[in-house]
C-alpha cells in the first residue's frame, strides 16, 4: 500500500508541477490559462478526440518500447526514426506489389517491416561490436542516410504514377490492396459508448502495441534473455563474467529494438494504404522522450504515450479555438519531462527516509517490548 | 595531545537497519586509530559520515575542536579530511594523472589545465611517501594494489591531514602491507592523523595506537594498543575465538579436473602476461597461487573463466578441451567464479539480492532454464544462501549496494558454492569478510573440497593460502616460478618467492 502510494506520488507531483508552470507560461504569453485548459479538457472528453489520442499514442508507445529496449542495456538507439521510416517504405512497396489473402497479406507486410527495421538497426550493432563505433554516432548517421538518402531516392523510383500528372493522390508507393490493410478496432470503444462518428477509425495497431507491451514486460522480467539484457545494462563486466556474451547481446538488442521500430510506420500504413509522399516524421525522437518519462516501464510508457498524444492533439484545438498558441503543447511536453525527472529523484530519497524511520520505530517498539 | 576528531551520539538508519547507533568516537591528533568490527557493524557508514558522504540522522561532529556539518565530501576535504574507500572510486577510462587531478584541476592563466605542474606536484607527493605508480596508465588497466596507491596519492594531493582508509590492506600482499604501514608511519611522523578499518587483527595490533570496536552499530569499546592480544580483540568483535585456516586431512584424488597446458596470454602490445603456464588441479584438491598483484594471476584466471583470449596453449576441464568455449558454456559445465573485485565483476549493485544470486547461474536450476527465469526458485535459493552464509540483510529484495562490503562478499561466495561447481576459481574469497565469518567460509570450501571440488585459490592473505591449499605455486612475471608444499613453507619464504628474491629451478615434470 505504502509502496503504491510512493510510486504514484512522483508522477502526480510532476503533473501538478507541470500544470503550475504551464499556467504561468500561458499567462505570460497573454492567454487565459483557464480557458485553454477548459478547451483541452472539453475537447478530449469527446469520443472522436479520444480516438485521435489513441491513434497518436500507439506509434508513440511502439517507438518508446523500441528505445527502451536499448536503454535497458545502456544502448542509445537514436536511430528509431530512420529505422521506422525505412521499414515503412519497404513494407509499403512490397505490400503494394503482392496480393495475398487478408491475414497473410497483413502478416507479410508486418514481418517485412520488422525485419527491415531490425536489419537497419543491426548495422549499428555490428558496427559497434566489430569496429567499436559508438551507436549514437552510427544511428544518427543511419538516420540521415535513411531519410535524405534511401527514402528520397527510392520514393522517387517507386512513385505509383510515373506520368507527368503528379497529384497528391497519385504520389507515394503503389496503393496496397484492402487485403493488406489492418482493419480498425472501433468496436473496442463502441461497445462501451456510442458509434464513432466523423469517419474516425481506431487503429488496429493499438492491439499490436498492447501485445508488444506485454511481450516487452515478459521478455525483460521473465526470460533469461531479458535478465541478460538488464544485467549487461547494469554492469557489463559482471554480466560477462556471469556468462552473458557481450557482443551478441548488443547485436540482439539492436535487432529487437529495430524490429519494434519497424512497426511504428504500420499505424499510418493501415490508415493511408501506402507510403505517402509526406510520412509522419519525428515519431522516433518522440519515443525517446516517452520512454524517459515512462522510465522504460511497460505501463509507465503507456501512460506517458497517452499524455504526449493528448498534448499533441490538444495543440490543434488550442490553435483553432484561439485560446492559446499551439506551441504551448510542445512546451508542456518538455516541462512534464523535466519535472518528472526531478520528482522521481526527490521521491526515491523520501522513500528511503521513510523506510529508515519505519525501521527505527519498529526497533524501538521491540526494545520497549523486551524491556517490559 | 589535542583532539582531531570528536563524534558524539552519531546515529544513522537505513531501511531495515540501524547502521550507527549513538556512536561516540574521539581521535587524538597524530595517532593511528583502528576501527574494528564484524561485517555490517557500521564501520564504513561511520567513516562515510565523517567524510560528508552521508548525513547522520542524529549526533554532532567536531574536527580540531570546531563543530562541523558536512553537506558533501568537498566540505570534508576543505576541513582537511580525505578518504580512501573500501571500493575504489576511480574513473576507469581516464589515466591516473587525470583521475588524480579530477575535481582539483590546477589551471594556467586563462583557465587551461596545467598538466605539467600537476604532474610535477604529484611526482613529488608520490616520491615523498614512496608511492609508486605510472601517471600515464589508464586506470582500467591497473591492478587493485596500484589503484589503491592512486587513491592515497589523490587524498594527499588535496592536502588531507586526517586520512580515512577503509580496509586498505584487504587487497595487499604482506610485502605491500609492510610498505603501506611504512607510509602510514611516515605520514604520522609528519603530523597526519589516520583512521583505518581492518579485519586482520595482527595488522591492527602492529600499527594502531588506539583501537575502537563497533558491534551492531554500537561502539563497544575504545582501548589503547598496549598489551592487547588478537584473541581478546576477536572476543570483543564477534564474541568468539580467532580461527585459523587449517587444512584437514588431504582429499586429493588422482582424477584431473582442470588441466592448463602451456598457456600464454599476451597483452595488447604483445608482452606475455601469462607466460607458458601449465598446471593441473585434481578433484578434491585446492591449488593455491601466490603472487604479488600484477604478475599474471588475474589474466590466468580470466583465461580459465573465458573472458580473456588464450594466445597459445590449451585448457581442459574434466577431459574436454574448453579453450574455445564461451564463458557461459564453461560456467554451465560447472565452473564457479569468485572474482577479485566484487564490484567490478561480481555484482549488479542496483539490482535486488536475488537477482545477484542468480547472476552467472541464470540459465540453470533453481534460478532458471535456457529460456526463462524462475523467480520463486531464485528467491528460495537466495534465502538459503542468506541463511547458510550468514548474509546480514533485512530481506532479499534490497539492492546489493545496501549490503556492507563483507556481506556482499558472502553473497558471492555463497552463490558460487551453493551451485555445486566442480571447479571453483576463487580470487580472494574472504576479502573483506570478518574473522568470524571467514572461518565459516573456510569450512564451506573445505567441505566442498571433500566432496570432490577442485579449487584454484588466489589470495593475498598468505595464512589463508597456506592453511587451505594442498599445493601452492608461485607466480612471478607471468611464470610459475615455484611449487611448494604448504606444510613446509612459511609466509616469509613465500614472500621471498613472490618478489623474485628467492627462486627454485623447476623442471617441467615438477609442475
Ligand atoms: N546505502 C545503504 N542503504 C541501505 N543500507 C545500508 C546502506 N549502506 C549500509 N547499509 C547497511 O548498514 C549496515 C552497516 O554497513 P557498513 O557498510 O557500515 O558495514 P561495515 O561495518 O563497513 O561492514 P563490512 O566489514 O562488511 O564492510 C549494514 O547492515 C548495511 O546493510
Ligand atoms: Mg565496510
Amino acid at each position: 500500500m505504502r509502496r503504491l502510494l510512493f510510486s504514484l506520488a512522483a508522477p502526480v507531483a510532476a503533473f501538478a508541477l507541470t500544470v503550475v508552470i504551464s499556467t504561468i507560461a500561458l499567462w505570460a504569453f497573454g492567454s487565459n490559462p483557464l480557458e485553454a485548459y477548459g478547451d483541452m479538457v472539453s475537447h478530449a472528453s469527446k469520443l472522436e478526440t479520444q480516438v485521435d489520442i489513441l491513434n497518436r499514442a500507439t506509434p508513440f508507445y511502439l517507438s518508446a518500447v523500441a528505445a527502451a529496449i536499448g536503454f535497458r542495456m545502456n544502448l542509445f538507439n537514436i536511430g528509431v526514426e530512420g529505422q521506422y521510416l525505412f521499414a515503412f517504405l519497404i513494407a509499403a512497396q512490397i505490400g503494394g506489389l503482392i496480393s495475398l489473402p487478408q491475414v497473410l497479406h497483413i502478416l507479410v507486410i508486418m514481418i517485412v517491416a520488422m525485419v527491415v527495421g531490425a536489419l537497419y538497426a543491426g548495422i549499428a550493432g555490428v558496427l559497434k561490436t566489430t569496429r567499436g563505433v559508438n551507436e549514437v554516432v552510427s544511428t544518427i548517421m543511419l538516420n540521415s542516410i535513411a531519410v535524405s538518402g534511401l527514402m528520397a531516392w527510392l520514393q522517387r523510383r517507386w512513385q505509383a504514377d510515373q506520368g507527368d500528372n503528379f497529384t497528391s493522390t497519385t504520389l507515394g508507393t503503389n496503393p496496397i490492396d484492402d487485403s493488406g490493410l489492418l482493419p480498425n478496432v472501433n468496436g473496442l470503444l463502441e461497445v462501451f459508448t456510442r458509434d464513432i462518428g466523423l469517419g474516425k477509425e481506431l487503429t488496429g495497431m493499438l492491439l499490436v502495441a498492447v501485445l508488444v507491451g506485454i511481450g516487452y514486460h515478459v521478455l525483460l522480467n521473465r526470460t533469461r534473455f531479458g535478465f541478460d539484457l538488464r544485467a549487461s545494462g547494469i554492469n557489463p563486466f559482471a554480466a560477462r563474467a556471469g556468462g552473458v556474451p557481450p557482443k551478441r547481446m548488443v547485436v540482439a538488442a539492436m535487432l529487437l529494438s529495430g524490429g519494434v521500430a519497424g512497426l511504428i510506420g504500420m499505424v499510418q500504413l493501415a490508415d493511408v494504404g501506402k507510403f505517402p509522399p509526406d510520412p509522419i516524421q519525428g515519431l522516433g525522437f518522440a519515443g525517446i522522450a516517452v520512454a524517459l518519462l515512462g522510465r522504460n516501464h511497460p505501463a509507465g510508457m503507456a501512460f506517458s504515450a497517452v499524455l504526449f498524444a493528448f498534448l499533441d492533439v490538444s495543440s490543434g484545438v488550442l490553435d483553432s479555438t484561439g485560446a492559446a498558441s499551439r506551441e504551448i503543447a510542445t512546451i508542456m511536453q518538455g516541462i512534464v519531462l523535466l519535472t518528472a525527472v526531478v520528482a522521481y529523484g526527490v521521491m526515491s530519497r523520501v522513500r528511503e527516509r521513510d523506510e529508515a524511520r519505519a525501521t527505527a520505530e519498529a526497533l524501538l517498539a521491540e526494545d520497549t517490548l523486551v524491556a517490559a | 595531545m589535542s583532539t582531531a576528531i570528536e563524534l558524539v551520539g552519531i546515529t544513522k538508519r537505513f531501511p531495515g537497519v540501524v547502521a550507527n547507533d549513538a556512536v561516540d568516537l574521539r581521535v587524538t591528533a597524530g595517532e593511528i586509530h583502528a576501527i574494528c568490527g564484524e561485517n555490517g557493524a557500521g564501520k564504513s557508514t561511520l567513516m562515510k559520515i565523517l567524510y560528508g558522504m552521508q548525513a547522520p540522522d542524529e549526533g554532532t561532529m567536531r574536527v580540531n575542536g570546531t563543530e562541523v556539518s558536512f553537506a558533501s565530501p568537498t566540505d570534508a576535504i576543505d576541513a582537511g579530511i580525505g578518504m580512501v574507500h573500501q571500493h575504489f572510486m576511480l574513473a576507469d577510462q581516464l589515466t591516473v594523472l587525470e583521475n588524480l587531478i579530477l575535481g582539483a584541476e590546477p589551471t594556467k592563466a586563462g583557465g587551461r589545465l596545467d598538466f605539467a605542474s600537476a604532474e610535477a606536484d604529484l611526482q613529488r607527493v608520490a616520491a615523498d611517501y614512496g608511492l609508486d605508480v605510472d601517471l600515464h596508465e589508464v586506470v582500467e588497466r591497473l591492478e587493485v594494489g596500484e589503484r589503491q596507491r592512486v587513491e592515497i596519492i589523490k587524498v594527499l594531493y588535496r592536502g588531507a591531514e586526517i586520512l580515512i582508509l577503509d580496509e586498505p590492506t584487504a587487497v595487499l600482499v604482506p610485502q605491500e602491507v609492510e610498505a603501506l604501514f611504512e607510509n602510514m608511519r611516515e605520514l604520522k611522523a609528519s603530523g597526519a592523523t589516520i583512521l583505518f578499518i581492518d579485519h586482520k587483527l595482527d595488522e591492527v595490533l602492529e600499527i594502531a595506537d588506539t583501537i575502537s570496536v563497533l558491534r551492531h552499530g554500537k561502539m563497544v569499546s575504545t582501548l589503547a594498543n598496549e598489551g592487547v592480544t588478537a584473541s581478546e580483540l576477536a572476543e570483543l568483535m564477534v564474541g568468539s575465538e580467532l580461527p585459523t585456516p587449517d587444512t584437514a586431512e588431504s582429499t586429493v584424488t588422482n582424477v584431473v579436473a582442470l588441466e592448463v597446458t602451456n598457456v600464454t596470454v599476451l597483452s595488447e602490445d604483445r608482452r606475455p602476461l601469462v607466460d607458458n603456464v601449465s598446471l593441473q588441479i585434481h578433484q578434491g584438491e585446492i591449488l593455491g597461487i601466490a603472487g604479488v598483484e600484477g604478475n599474471g594471476q588475474s589474466e590466468l584466471v580470466d583465461a580459465i573463466i573465458g573472458t580473456e583470449r588464450v594466445n597459445d596453449g590449451s585448457i581442459s576441464l574434466h577431459g574436454d578441451e574448453i579453450t574455445s568455449w564461451s564463458v557461459r558454456e564453461r560456467r554451465t559445465a560447472g565452473v564457479g567464479y569468485v572474482p577479485e573485485d566484487r564490484h567490478h565483476e561480481g555484482l549488479l549493485l542496483t539490482s535486488p539480492l536475488w537477482e545477484n544470486a542468480a547472476l552467472g547461474h541464470q540459465n540453470t536450476a533453481p534460478y532458471g532454464s535456457k529460456w526463462f527465469i524462475n523467480r520463486d526458485g531464485a528467491r528460495q535459493q537466495t534465502e538459503l544462501i542468506r541463511e547458510q552464509f550468514d548474509v546480514r540483510t533485512p530481506n532479499i529484495d534490497v539492492a546489493a549496494h545496501a549490503l556492507s562490503g563483507g556481506n556482499q562478499q558472502k553473497l558471492i561466495v555463497g552463490r558460487e558454492l551453493t551451485s555445486n561447481p566442480s571447479l571453483l576459481i576463487a580470487a580472494h574469497p574472504t576479502r573483506g569478510i570478518d574473522v568470524g565469518a571467514q572461518a565459516a567460509v573456510w569450512d564451506q570450501i573445505r567441505q566442498a573440497r571433500s566432496n570432490g571440488l577442485a579449487t584454484l585459490l588466489i589470495s593475498a592473505d598468505l595464512d589463508e593460502l597456506i592453511g587451505l591449499s594442498d599445493t601452492i605455486v608461485v607466480m612471478f612475471r607471468g611464470k610459475l616460478v615455484a611449487r611448494l608444499s604448504p606444510s613446509a613453507v612459511t609466509p616469509r619464504d613465500l614472500g621471498g618467492y613472490m618478489t623474485g628474491a628467492q627462486t627454485q629451478t623447476l623442471t617441467e615434470a615438477a609442475l
